[in-house]
């Protein structure tokens, strides 16, 4: 559905995306993930086909971005990260002006709809200038979907908005993305955790990693680790876990439980369980832990800015 | 031509819930509506003098020229500065479209304004025999529209060069005072290219000839190449920024 190869943003001398390729099949969500600066909104804005690419290839839904523009666009949905809205227009004319563009029939209808959608139906004719920031992001999404896109790109969807908005947002992606193609940035982590099939890590205009969240984490991290916590003293039982075939390290964390790190490879955790119950410890947690996206994004984004200093 | 009209019609409603539009409307209809009564009053004084529709256009003219910058400045600036450019450059709409849409919706606008002081003719027919002259009336508002036409496209051209409302406003000022008064005095100078500079300026085709009922074709041509140089204008200035 979006397929991006070699893709090169200059602006004026400065180059903001130093040929980044990736793809994003039909069904799939695929999250956008990078500090601020480093090129997320630059692609966003190109695949949309807001402004067209210094070098390199992209095309939307099968159409190529800067020969058949229009086609793409057509086929689009976008909420830019300013979500911008007419402030003196009600949500419901707002919506309509959008369809009319779209030549969406029944444009009334469909601008009402797409506003249930996103819970603001008792608010259709208020002026969206007084809305707050969750209501504007949230008819930001219902002009993004107003005529069923194939491919929806949303630029920092769930930015401002409390807790419960967010949980509702990502659950609409989630559902928008079983049948279509979503593209979308955070740099929230968990939220990319949650609710991608892929994630793309970007970082100073390059895609430094590309692969689904799990793994992603035992790819970084080579190892998996494993929590336990015991009733009463354990004093000991670090240095007998340590004794276990295969295990790399153990640490006893402050609050009272161990953490033991073992190799890919080698299953530890059976003999590791065996040991605890035969000491006569009372076993309270077995939990494994993965390395947070947050610990690979750091990593990633840390070795990119030394290897660039070096080389 | 959809696009062009959807976004016409919300350029138009926009005008009416835009502060400057209803201060220059007041202000413009004041205007004309106060001379118009002056005009009847000094004709009721003094004897032999017939008003006359076109010596109103004139002044409409001029209004028309002070007012419009501010009327257009906004138009794609304002949509630059909020934002809302980007939802336009991504919605499936050609640029021009966009900018042609954009001045439709102004030009009907000022279109709106012309209308109401349709009511003068009406008045003045009641007033005047033997009646109106009809070839210099439906001349002299063929001119007024046409002069609208052509600076609300030069005044929409410049707003989508700037971002800055002001920058917009000031810039369409000058180039309309610039075509109004100032290209036309090379004319007097020179000897030669004398007439390319007569043939530029506005007061060769609307106040001495359109007004006066003279309406020729090269007067029609003058104000549609000043519409399109100012939709082209606008339409290169937003590809561009894109390109930026």
């Amino acid at each position: 559905m979006i397929q991006v190869n070699g893709l090169i943003k200059d602006y004026g001398s400065r180059r903001a995306l130093n040929a980044i390729s990736f793809h994003a099949n039909q069904g799939e969500i695929v999250g956008f993930l990078g500090p601020n600066g480093a090129g997320k909104t630059t692609t966003m804005r190109i695949l949309t086909g807001y402004m067209p690419p210094t070098e390199g290839e992209v095309t939307v839904a099968g159409y190529d971005i800067v020969e058949e523009s229009l086609e793409v666009r057509k086929r689009v949905g976008y909420l830019p990260e300013t979500v911008p809205l007419y402030n003196d227009m009600t949500a419901l004319d707002y919506l309509r002006f959008m369809a009319d563009l779209r030549h969406i029939p029944n444009s009334e209808e469909r601008a009402a709809e797409a506003l249930e959608n996103v819970n603001l139906g008792n608010r259709a004719n208020s002026f969206v200038g007084s809305f707050s920031k969750g209501m504007r992001q949230r008819v930001g999404l219902a002009q993004a979907l107003l005529h069923r896109p194939e491919v929806l790109i949303l630029d920092e969807p769930t930015i401002g908005l409390d807790p419960n908005q967010v949980v509702e947002i990502r659950e609409l992606i989630r559902e928008i993305g079983k049948d279509r193609t979503v593209l979308f940035s955070t740099h929230i982590l968990s939220e990319a955790q949650q609710i991608c099939d892929r994630v793309l890590i970007i970082n100073k205009g390059k895609i430094v990693a590309e692969d689904t969240p799990e793994n992603l984490q035992s790819r970084l991290t080579g190892a998996q680790r494993v929590v336990i916590r015991v009733r009463g003293e354990s004093d000991d039982l670090p240095a007998k876990i340590k004794k276990v075939k295969g295990i790399r390290a153990v640490e006893t964390k402050p609050d009272g439980s161990i953490e033991f790190e073992f190799s890919a490879g080698q299953d530890a955790r059976p003999q590791v369980a065996k040991t605890v119950i035969q000491g006569g410890y009372d076993l309270l947690e077995f939990r494994p832990v993965g390395m947070s996206l947050e610990e690979i994004f750091l990593e990633l984004t840390r070795d990119t800015s030394t290897g660039k200093k070096s080389s | 031509m959809r696009n062009i009209w959807t976004i016409a019609r919300r350029e138009y409603d926009q005008y009416f819930i835009s502060p400057i539009a209803y201060v220059v409307a007041v202000a413009i209809l004041f205007m004309v509506g106060g001379y118009f009564a002056f005009l009847l009053f000094y004709a009721n004084q003094q004897f032999g003098f017939v008003p006359e529709i076109n010596q109103l256009n004139d002044l409409f003219a001029f209004l028309l020229l002070l007012s419009i910058p501010a009327l257009t400045m906004r138009v794609l600036a304002d949509e630059t500065r909020t934002g809302t450019i980007e939802l336009l450059l991504t919605a499936p709409v050609r640029d021009f479209e966009l900018v042609a849409g954009k001045w439709l919706g102004s030009f009907m606008f000022v279109l709106t304004l012309i209308l109401v002081t349709g009511i003068y003719p009406v008045i003045l027919r009641s007033q005047v025999t033997p009646g109106l002259d009809w070839k210099l009336l439906l001349s002299s508002y063929l001119g007024l529209i046409l002069l609208a036409g052509a600076l609300v496209a030069i005044g929409v051209g410049f707003s989508a060069l700037f971002s800055n409302q002001v920058t917009a406003f000031i810039s369409t000022l000058a180039i309309f005072i610039t075509l109004w008064w100032l290209i036309g005095i090379p004319a007097n100078v020179l000897t030669t290219g004398s007439e390319f500079f007569r043939y530029m300026s506005i007061n060769t085709h609307f106040g001495s000839s359109i007004n006066q009922g003279n309406l020729e074709l090269s007067n029609l041509i003058y104000f549609f190449s000043l519409i399109a140089v100012g939709l082209f204008t606008g339409t290169v200035a937003i590809e561009v920024r894109r390109w930026k």
